[in-house]
């Protein structure tokens, strides 16, 4: 396990960067992470990682397909705002597990 | 003290560790065949590969055009006969029934709903969502007598070997043929 200080806090994480207790996730942190992806987080994304952060703790395994049905963003909106892997880049920001889905 | 039985846990697979660092930057998978698994197969490479952040090109050529064909791509089919590997124990002659291939084709579906696997069509929506591109192969086209219209929206040509090979330009590109 790594620790990472960011936004003035120390947080756990794995490997990958992946936070491996998402209990310590602040938005600021997340705003950090997105600023080393270069990406500027909106309400938008934020919205999308609630989301996430939701699903999560309700146990749900996440998929593209299931952030196209969420209502928030079709999969095209979800490309562009996270591009470049977009349900890894948004979990690793909403500091849940990398996703285990092929889908 | 009571022995309190360790709960199992589990665990997430390591993650292979590949040595070469050469990137993988695009992926052009071909489609050849039109049965259910060999579509789903490049589909979910394609679509896979615009998950990690990988550029992704689909051909679809002989029977995978019915993949992208309005009519059929809905309507795939699993063999239930000359197939070893469906139901081995399986007699021939009871496969080969009337309405048994329909049958064992509903069953696999129903099984891919149940993880959340889209229908071909919606699949091929999310691969063009993500940015993939997806074209059908002139010969084949010629040959199955398919024009633009008969193909989804999503197809964005028809295009000869040639044409295909152009996609393919690029260091980091591997090529996947179904």
């Amino acid at each position: 396990m790594e620790t990472l200080t960011l936004a003035g806090t120390s947080v756990d994480v794995n490997a990958e960067g992946y936070l491996t207790n998402m209990d310590q996730w602040t938005p600021e942190l997340a705003r950090e992470m997105a600023a080393q992806v270069n990406i500027e987080l909106t309400d938008k994304h934020f919205e999308v990682i609630h989301w996430l952060r939701e699903k999560q703790r309700e146990g749900v395994q996440l998929s593209i397909r299931k952030i196209g049905n969420s209502g928030l963003v079709d999969i095209k909106q979800f490309y562009a705002l996270f591009p470049g892997g977009p349900l890894k880049i948004s979990s690793k920001l909403a500091g849940i597990p990398k996703p285990a889905s092929c889908i | 003290m009571t022995d309190v039985m360790e709960k199992p846990v589990t665990k997430q697979a390591e993650v292979p560790v590949n040595k070469d660092k050469g990137k993988l930057k695009k992926v052009l998978v071909i489609c050849s065949k039109g049965r259910l698994e060999d579509v789903y197969a490049a589909l979910v490479m394609a679509n896979g590969a615009l998950m990690e952040g990988i550029e992704a090109k689909m051909f679809f050529t002989f029977f995978g055009l019915d993949a992208i064909t309005k009519k059929k791509a809905d309507h795939l089919h699993t063999a239930t006969v000359g197939n070893p590997n469906f139901m081995p124990e399986m007699p021939t002659i009871l496969a080969g029934l009337p309405g048994f291939e329909a049958f064992a084709s509903y069953m696999m579906k129903k099984e891919m709903d149940k993880l959340d696997m889209p229908h071909v069509t919606e699949f091929i929506q999310m691969i063009d969502a993500g940015g993939g591109e997806i074209y059908a192969c002139k010969l084949a086209a010629d040959m199955f007598h398919l024009k633009k219209e008969d193909f989804l929206d999503e197809v964005k040509g028809i295009i000869t070997v040639g044409d295909l090979y152009a996609l393919a330009e690029g260091e980091g590109t591997q090529i996947i043929f179904i």
